[in-house]
């Protein structure tokens, strides 16, 4: 599979897609970006006057490119052919710098293993000066069904 | 390597992922470890491959998806380690 059938592959719409562009991907990783722009709407509640990107939302956004990309890529590249789901199985992520709206951060992704439909990714999320701004470890199970 | 020393080397194992704590106290044969001890199929996966690691073996996916009780698990590393013996 190429990028851009990945990207299309993604179960993702607006306003829960937080992939703009997979810069690259192998057997052994992803990169992607993502721009969080200003009118992104869990800014007007997190925080009250003083939007800041939710932690929540970089993990999701580090499993979208990081885990997700790479599991649509690996089981559609295997011998069977058929890309699969990817279903959030376990994250632990630190996180150093606050992502505030309007930037654009890099993720960066290292496969660990994938063996027994589990894929084990550790990732770092990267601010456009070019700081971590949180890394850590994502991992899930690649399904052929949504949910299952 | 008996089943008991092969229970024990597996019980701190099992251990790490087990939701269920007080269960391992108690485990026997016959426990499986996704009713009993409360381990997900993502920690199953993480299971076996501390057991490949402990045990110096490989597991296939055919072995993998039969590993879901203690009996289970402790009947194909035996085979595994006879196999690899006998090589």
């Amino acid at each position: 599979m190429n990028k851009e059938e990945i990207l299309a592959y993604l179960p993702y719409t607006e306003p829960f897609l937080f992939v703009d562009e997979l810069l690259e991907i192998d057997e052994n990783g992803a990169t992607g970006t993502f721009t969080f722009r200003k009118d992104l709407d869990f800014y007007k509640g997190h925080f009250k006057d003083h939007p800041v990107t939710p932690g929540v939302i970089l993990t999701e956004t580090m499993a979208q490119i990081g885990l997700v990309c790479l599991g649509i890529y690996l089981s559609g590249t295997a011998v069977s052919g058929a890309p699969g789901h990817v279903m959030l199985t376990s994250t632990a992520i630190d996180f150093m710098k606050p992502v505030f709206p309007g930037e654009r951060v890099k993720v960066v992704a290292e496969k660990v293993y994938f063996r027994f439909k589990k894929l084990n990714c550790n990732v770092q999320m990267i601010n456009e000066a070019g700081e971590v701004v949180c890394r850590g470890n994502i991992s899930g199970m690649v399904t052929n069904k949504m949910n299952g | 390597m008996n089943n008991s020393e092969l229970l024990e080397k597996l019980k701190p194992i099992v251990a790490n992922y087990a939701h269920n704590k007080e269960a391992i106290d108690d485990i026997t044969e016959h426990t499986d470890f996704i009713n009993d001890l409360k381990i997900n199929s993502a920690n199953l996966v993480d299971v076996v491959l501390d057991i490949e690691e402990e045990f110096g073996i490989e597991i296939d996916n055919l072995s993998m998806e039969k590993m879901l009780t203690v009996s289970a698990a402790i009947e194909i590393i035996e085979g595994k380690l006879k196999e690899k013996n006998d090589r």
